[in-house]
């Protein structure tokens, strides 16, 4: 086989399998889903992040609308200081709710955004003071026991 | 060329007939060399002078090649020296072992072709490899090389189309691509048919001396080195046994020569492997 | 008999210790390999067209196994997780389940493992017969080191082409896996991708499986081409050293893969 031949041959192999990484990225992944558009960083603090991770979705009435870009304790008040990139498109008003939910009882955790009645708008790099932090399962036990033992004892 | 007027023919350049030390293009002096603990060879002294044919003959596995790989710098002397040119092939830095083996061509025992290549590219490889020349001019040089051995129509052919004979010429082709002063024949003859063994004993001689290059032959074929060498040491065992010119040799007494190149099954080559008595080992069974 | 019992217990010992301190020793030699390697590369790289030339040999005459297994092995997932999800009625999540398992382990170790069979062999019996009939001998007496002319090239080939062997694995795998679920199956196409996209990021869950099939590319290129450079110069020899070649590797792909999955993907929520 001539070098021309194994040359093309070569060529039309890497183009593919370059290719095929392409497809991997855009098509399977989603590369450039979000990282594209134009978008801004808002804040939020957390007592309980719950089991948010990175890249998580956040949503407002179910749309997605942005992405958690990084998670980190805040060393003073031990809280959880979630940065999110949201869309450009999307504007919420300055006394927006965010809250950490979980789809169904298993499925993946996410930020909710309930937009409140402020005709001001959230800007880059803004602070969303009103948060509600994941509800532990466990806490909602224990607390729903107490109260049992707590009545039972006042029945008495 | 008749036999004899070989012969005659460098008693001119060599009145004495014997090697002269300071013509020498190859030294080894008392040269020993082991794998691990097998001795090879033990105190091996020869010398090659330059623009001539020296023979080294032994039966298989008496260590033969291992004085060639010596020389190339491929493996290094347990003990002695091995001097090319006055330079102690071991003590080089690799660039400078790398400098000192563009001089020479190899000629290896079944050629060594590289099988992915045609016999033109095999041949434009250590030209390629070593100079910058344009394509034209290593064309060129390549047939010019093709043509000296006698195949210039099989440039095109892969090796794996070449008879054993032609794949040799190749070879010897390719040892000679960069005009080297040393060329090192392993086992040119082995396996060759008596016309394709006559050429290759031919070649050896006319390129030795058109180009003025020096020639080591390994070989254990008595009659075509005779015809063609200058002189010749045998090694047995890992030790010179005898040594000589060619004439030399036909009338040498020595047992070992004798048994050599007559081609006698028994002598001081043993036919026996070392073994324990016979009538003991069969008695063996008895007890 | 005690005494018998402890000369056997020594043996053992003395067999494992000789094991363990071969394998450090062969670890060391191949790290000196890999290190020649990379110290020739320059060079080997001075003539791109013979790195090009193996990357035919091991990428392109790789590609028919590549793309059918991958094909099949998307078939049988989407088969397969179709029959777990209905269980939850989780139908839809279809997509995620094919494309992470191949994306992330199945593209870069299957490929890697028939890459070492189809690629990886033939590398060895390659070199191993260079080394048979003399021509690595031959290039050394001509100046030329074989690790720059003969090994560097098929080991870069290798790295090139395993990821994107891996990819092409994976990316047919994933089409396969369409097939069977949306074709066959009648799973929504819109949910089937729209999921997938949803679940499976660019960044780690592809990259670490281009990582991954870079790692697997080099250590497969590096156990052919030294199993080959040190292969017997016989016929038992170069067949032993191809058999070698495919189990050692194939070892090592898998080893490699627990190691570098325990390493990539545990720290990843944080």
């Amino acid at each position: 086989m001539n070098r021309a031949a194994i040359d093309l041959w070569v060529g039309v192999f890497v183009a593919i399998g370059l290719g095929a990484i392409l497809f991997l990225a855009l098509k399977v992944g989603n590369l450039l889903t979000l990282d594209r558009t134009p978008s801004y960083r808002v804040e939020a603090n957390f007592d309980n992040i719950g089991g948010l991770k990175l890249r998580s979705p956040v949503k407002a009435a179910g749309v997605v609308v942005g992405r958690v870009e990084s998670i980190r304790l805040d060393p003073k008040t031990y809280a959880a200081v979630v940065t999110m990139r949201l869309d450009r498109d999307y504007e919420f008003s300055k006394d927006t709710i965010a809250s950490i939910n979980t789809s169904g009882l298993l499925g993946e955790v996410y930020v909710g955004l309930d937009a409140g009645g402020d005709t001001a708008m959230l800007k880059d790099g803004d602070h969303i003071g009103k948060t509600q932090s994941a509800v532990v399962i466990e806490k909602l036990i224990s607390q729903f026991l107490f109260d049992k033992a707590a009545q039972g004892g006042a029945g008495k | 060329m008749p036999v004899a007027a070989t012969a005659d023919s460098h008693a001119t350049l060599s009145p004495t007939r014997r090697l002269d030390p300071a013509a020498a293009a190859i030294e080894l002096k008392d040269v020993s060399f082991a794998y691990d603990t097998r001795l090879i060879l033990r105190g091996i002294t020869m010398t090659v002078p330059r623009g001539k044919i020296v023979a080294i003959m032994g039966a298989s596995g008496s260590g033969k090649t291992t004085i060639l790989r010596l020389i190339g710098g491929q493996l290094r002397p347990k003990k002695g020296k091995v001097l090319v040119g006055g330079q102690s092939v071991a003590d080089l830095e690799p660039d400078a072992l790398y400098a000192l083996r563009r001089k020479f061509g190899m000629l290896f025992q079944f050629g060594a072709l590289f099988t992915d290549m045609t016999v033109f590219e095999n041949i434009a490889f250590p030209m390629r490899e070593h100079t910058d020349l344009p394509e034209s001019m290593i064309r060129d040089l390549v047939l010019m090389k093709l043509n000296a051995v006698g195949l210039r129509g099989a440039a095109q052919l892969m090796p794996s189309e070449l008879s054993g004979g032609m794949g040799r010429r190749v070879a010897l082709a390719r040892a000679i691509a960069l005009d080297p002063m040393l060329v090192m024949y392993d086992e040119p003859f082995a396996g060759l048919d008596p016309i394709s063994l006559a050429i290759v004993g031919q070649l050896i001689r006319r390129l030795n001396d058109a180009l003025g290059i020096t020639s080591i032959v390994v070989t254990h074929d008595v009659y075509e080195s005779l015809k063609m060498v200058d002189y010749l040491y045998f090694v047995s065992e890992g030790k010179i046994v005898a040594s000589g010119t060619p004439a030399e040799v036909r009338a040498s007494s020595d047992p070992f020569v004798r048994q050599f190149v007559d081609g006698q099954p028994d002598g001081p080559v043993r036919f026996h492997y070392p073994a324990p008595p016979y009538h003991r080992a069969l008695l063996a069974n008895v007890e | 008999m005690s005494s018998e019992a402890t000369g056997d217990l020594v043996l053992v010992l003395r067999r494992l210790g000789g094991t363990v301190t071969g394998g450090v020793a062969r670890l060391g030699y191949m790290a000196r390999f890999l290190g020649a390697i990379l110290w020739y590369t320059p060079m080997a790289l001075r003539r791109l067209h013979l790195t090009v030339r193996e990357i035919y040999f091991s990428g392109v005459l790789s590609l028919v196994i590549i793309l059918m297994s991958g094909l099949f092995v998307g078939m049988v997932l989407s088969l397969q997780g179709y029959e777990v999800l209905r269980r939850y009625s989780a139908q839809e999540q279809l997509g995620i389940v094919v494309a992470l398992s191949l994306v992330k382990e199945l593209g870069p170790v299957i490929g890697g493992l028939l890459f070492a069979s189809r690629a990886g062999s033939a590398i060895t019996a390659e070199i191993g017969l260079m080394k048979a009939t003399e021509q690595l001998s031959a290039m050394e007496m001509m100046a030329v080191d074989p690790i720059a002319r003969v090994v560097a090239p098929r080991f870069w080939a290798g790295v090139i082409s395993m990821p994107l062997l891996a990819a092409l694995f994976s990316a047919f795998g994933i089409f396969g896996g369409y097939l069977i679920g949306v074709r066959v199956i009648g799973i929504d196409a819109g949910a089937f991708w729209g999921q997938m996209q949803a679940g499976v990021n660019f960044w780690p869950d592809i990259t670490n499986g281009i990582i991954k099939s870079i790692v697997f590319g080099a250590a497969v290129s590096l156990i052919a081409v030294i199993e080959g450079y040190d292969a017997k110069p016989t016929a038992e020899g170069v067949s032993s050293a191809t058999t070698r070649t495919v189990v050692v590797s194939s070892l090592a792909i898998l080893a490699l893969d627990f190691v570098l999955t325990v390493f990539m993907f545990r720290g990843v929520g944080l």
